[in-house]
């Protein structure tokens, strides 16, 4: 393998976790309530305002922002279930479907109003630079993004999978009115599900603004390409949606190294679309 | 012990699907609803749980009002309902099944109790504990759903259709359950196209002809007679 090649692979792996975490809340909120939230990629862009303002305002660095924003984002997500998308929950299914686009479009453009449309950076954070791994270089904010994103989304495996709580919500994924016998309150379920992936998100936005250009519109491609993982995945699959965003990852860069940067989104969507012509309920759907 | 008074319950903007029915059940007693297919019977269980809403009428539990109970509080109140094609947790294992069956209970020493008499009751379901529970059999699966069911430690077991797709051997295997757990002091509610098995087992009975209450007496009262006999059990 050339050292070239290794070392996109390893750039594509990097990026590729930080897309699994976005796509993994945005996967368990349709899973739990069959609702597909467009306002998704513009919390991950309040996540990184949130550590942005920190930062510049009161030298709060990155990474102390994070659970900053894991907590933030949780308090908003549970607002944004209880006040407007818990309104439409029984109401027509357009509805459902526009009342999260019109969050998201109050939210991006709320934010050009409040900070200008311009392109900003956290411009020391305490982690900088690269790792020089032989041929490799690694860059560190990146490394520890990934890592982090990798633990959470290995924290929400298991809090699912092993506590009652968490059991509860996949039972409320499954069987909605058989988790009502059972006496498992749906709505706060939902409630809950909604705010434990807006603070997935949150999370994800301020590891992302370690390294990467913080600006209103930062919501637009993260947020298509996270649907997209997520059909690639399958709906409401948390694994599907993990192996998907480092698939999409790897696939991206790699697809931009030996053709063209430029081309880079169309073949991602091109593997998008061939995989769900084949497997049309994604890779890990049922 | 529960009593259904005048009810009549109907589907979300469509014709009423039982009307102006009533019924108790007393303590400690197996009681059969029966009927043909769209008769209610199911609707009426679905209502004593919550997931569907009187339209008219009072449904009462010891006397306390259980028709304004939010759904997800009826377990608490010793109602458990084991639904019609038994609504599992496909890809919880079997064993994670039993235990959201005890969600509402706070107790793990209790729960814990609970899990060991259900498993002793099925000892199919303690092979097969760590299996998914979407790739067990039907009749598996329904002791599943039984079980999942005691897990709440209920004081009116409400059985929606348990021989439903149950191969015949099997079924009276079920049946026996039932009355195993009868014996124990558990009150039971049972819904049944198996017309015959349902009676054998009920101490009382009432026929339901759409949407209505047209017979009721006690089970072997009602296998001897006509309407029963013609209409159900083709004689």
């Amino acid at each position: 393998m050339s050292e070239q090649l290794l070392a996109q692979l390893i750039n594509g792996l990097l990026i590729g976790c930080m897309y699994s975490l976005i796509a993994v809340g945005l996967t368990m909120i349709w899973g739990v309530m069959n609702i597909v939230n467009f306002a998704h990629a513009d919390f991950l862009m309040i996540g990184m305002f949130t550590s942005f303002w920190l930062y510049t305002l009161y030298g709060v660095d990155p990474l102390l922002s994070i659970p900053v924003c894991g907590v933030l984002l949780f308090l908003l997500g549970w607002i944004i279930y209880k006040f407007v998308v818990s309104k439409v929950m029984t109401g027509p299914a357009l509805a459902q479907v526009v009342v999260t686009f019109g969050v998201s479009i109050f939210i991006a453009n709320a934010a050009v109003f409040l900070w200008s449309p311009d392109f900003r950076m956290i411009e020391k954070p305490l982690l900088q630079g690269s790792w020089i791994m032989g041929p490799v270089r690694l860059s560190i904010p990146k490394a520890v993004a990934s890592i982090g994103s990798i633990a959470i989304t290995l924290a929400l495996f298991l809090f699912l999978r092993k506590t009652k709580t968490g059991k509860a919500i996949l039972a409320v994924e499954m069987n909605r009115s058989s988790a009502l016998l059972m006496g498992i309150n749906t709505e706060r379920v939902n409630a809950l599900s909604f705010a434990i992936g807006s603070s997935l998100v949150g999370i994800a936005g301020a590891f992302l603004s370690m390294y990467y250009y913080i600006y209103p519109q930062v919501g637009g491609t993260f947020g298509l390409l996270s649907f997209c993982i997520v059909a690639l995945g399958g709906f409401g699959s948390i694994e599907g949606a993990f192996i998907a965003g480092i698939l999409i990852g790897i696939v991206q860069t790699l697809g931009g190294y030996y053709f063209d940067p430029a081309y880079k989104y169309a073949i991602v969507f091109a593997l998008y679309l061939v995989t769900v012509w084949i497997r049309p309920q994604g890779l890990m759907g049922w | 012990m529960l009593e259904i008074k005048n009810a009549s319950i109907g589907y979300k903007g469509g014709v009423l699907a039982v009307q102006d029915i009533s019924f108790t059940v007393n303590k400690g007693e197996v009681v059969s609803l029966i009927g043909s297919n769209g008769a209610g019977k199911s609707t009426v269980l679905r209502a004593i749980s919550g997931l569907l809403r009187l339209r008219t009428g009072e449904i009462l539990l010891n006397g306390e009002a259980l028709h304004a109970v939010p759904p997800y509080d009826i377990v608490r109140r010793g109602i458990a309902l084991v639904p019609e094609g038994r609504q599992l947790f496909g890809r919880l294992s079997a064993i994670d099944n039993l235990l959201m069956g005890a969600y509402a209970i706070d107790s793990k020493q209790r729960t814990q109790e609970t899990l060991e008499t259900v498993l002793a009751l099925f000892p199919r379901l303690a092979e097969r504990k760590g299996q998914r529970a979407e790739t067990l059999s039907g009749g598996e699966q329904q002791q599943l759903a039984i079980g999942r069911g005691l897990m709440s430690q209920p004081k009116l077991l409400m059985l929606d259709e348990p021989s439903l797709g149950i191969m015949p051997k099997l079924v009276s295997e079920i049946f026996e359950t039932i009355q195993k757990v009868s014996k124990k002091g558990l009150t039971v509610l049972l819904v049944e196209q198996n017309v015959f098995e349902a009676l054998h087992i009920s101490d009382r009975a009432y026929v339901l002809q759409t949407g209505r209450i047209v017979l009721e007496g006690r089970g072997e009262e009602l296998l001897k007679s006509d309407l029963v006999r013609q209409a159900y059990l083709g004689m």
